[in-house]
């Protein structure tokens, strides 16, 4: 049962992510500057993705985690760290100015690659790639 | 604010919210898109065969919306390559020092009440306000 769900789930989380990417035009970088520039043609509509996200995710996990463990799994696998550092910040600035650069964050990025198009796929390979350098650099 | 798509962007963000919440249900894992990724170049097994399909599931929609839609999928990057690259590097390292993006810290650690995620989320937005008003408003560079 859990051989089979866990895979399923994860497909399917993936799917519903995608499509939810997509419908919001989030996929779209052009469309997520157009949120960024406060002080240009500003569009509000991220704050709404994030606001229904937000608002299903609050209104459900915390009854999801009275349950003892999840479906398919032994345990509930949550982040453990509580309090701030300089790792935390320094990597969300940083994060911030490459998403401010080109529109792209990774969800969007991976979901636009299956478009092929090239600048996508230039983005997603500088992504991996600072992804494995921050994974070889850190301690 | 001509640009303002209310509706589709309600829709798409309940969708995300739903995903979310079938990866905690389901597999008691956080749905964060850079930890899934991240996670799928290191690990082995069953613990990197749930991230790929995951990954897979994105790459679907795509697929399967192409299928159906009637309109194509926009993908418009207004930087240049160099700047495209540059932006890669620093999501890609930036989202794994921070352990965490807009889906992981934004969508889910939110959804927790992490005090870390409400300081990450707070602080990528402020720094793409800031970068997208300097290069626009300020410096006026054609990325």
């Amino acid at each position: 049962m859990s051989a089979l769900g866990r895979p399923l789930v994860a497909l399917m989380s993936g799917l519903l992510f995608g499509l939810g990417l997509i419908i919001s035009g989030m996929v779209n970088p052009a469309k997520v500057v157009g949120f960024l520039d406060l002080a240009g043609n500003w569009d509000p509509s991220l704050i709404l993705v994030m606001g229904g996200g937000v608002t299903v995710t609050t209104a459900t996990f915390w009854l999801v985690l009275r349950r003892q463990r999840p479906l398919f799994e032994t345990k509930f696998y949550l982040p453990t760290k509580a309090d701030l550092d300089g790792r935390l910040l320094s990597g969300a600035a940083l994060f911030g100015i490459g998403w401010g650069l080109a529109g792209l964050c990774p969800g969007p990025a991976l979901t636009g690659l299956a478009t092929l198009e090239p600048s996508v796929v230039l983005f997603v390979g500088a992504m991996l790639i600072g992804m494995v350098l921050q994974h070889l650099t850190a301690e | 604010m001509e640009n303002f798509t209310p509706l589709s962007a309600l829709a798409g963000g309940v969708l995300i919210g739903l995903s979310a919440v079938i990866m905690l249900v389901g597999n008691g894992r956080i749905a964060g898109i850079s930890g899934i990724l991240g996670g799928a170049l290191t690990s082995r097994g069953d613990e990197r065969l749930w991230r790929a399909l995951f990954l897979a599931g994105l790459l679907l929609a795509t697929v399967c919306y192409s299928l159906v839609a009637p309109a194509p999928i926009i993908v418009d990057i207004q930087s240049t390559p160099v700047f495209t690259a540059v932006a890669g590097l620093l999501v890609g390292f930036g989202t794994r020092l921070g352990s965490g993006c807009t889906s992981g810290h934004g969508i889910c650690g939110i959804a927790r009440f992490s005090k870390r995620s409400f300081a990450a989320t707070a602080t990528f937005m402020l720094f793409g306000f800031i970068t997208v008003y300097v290069t626009r408003h300020v410096l006026e560079v054609q990325l």
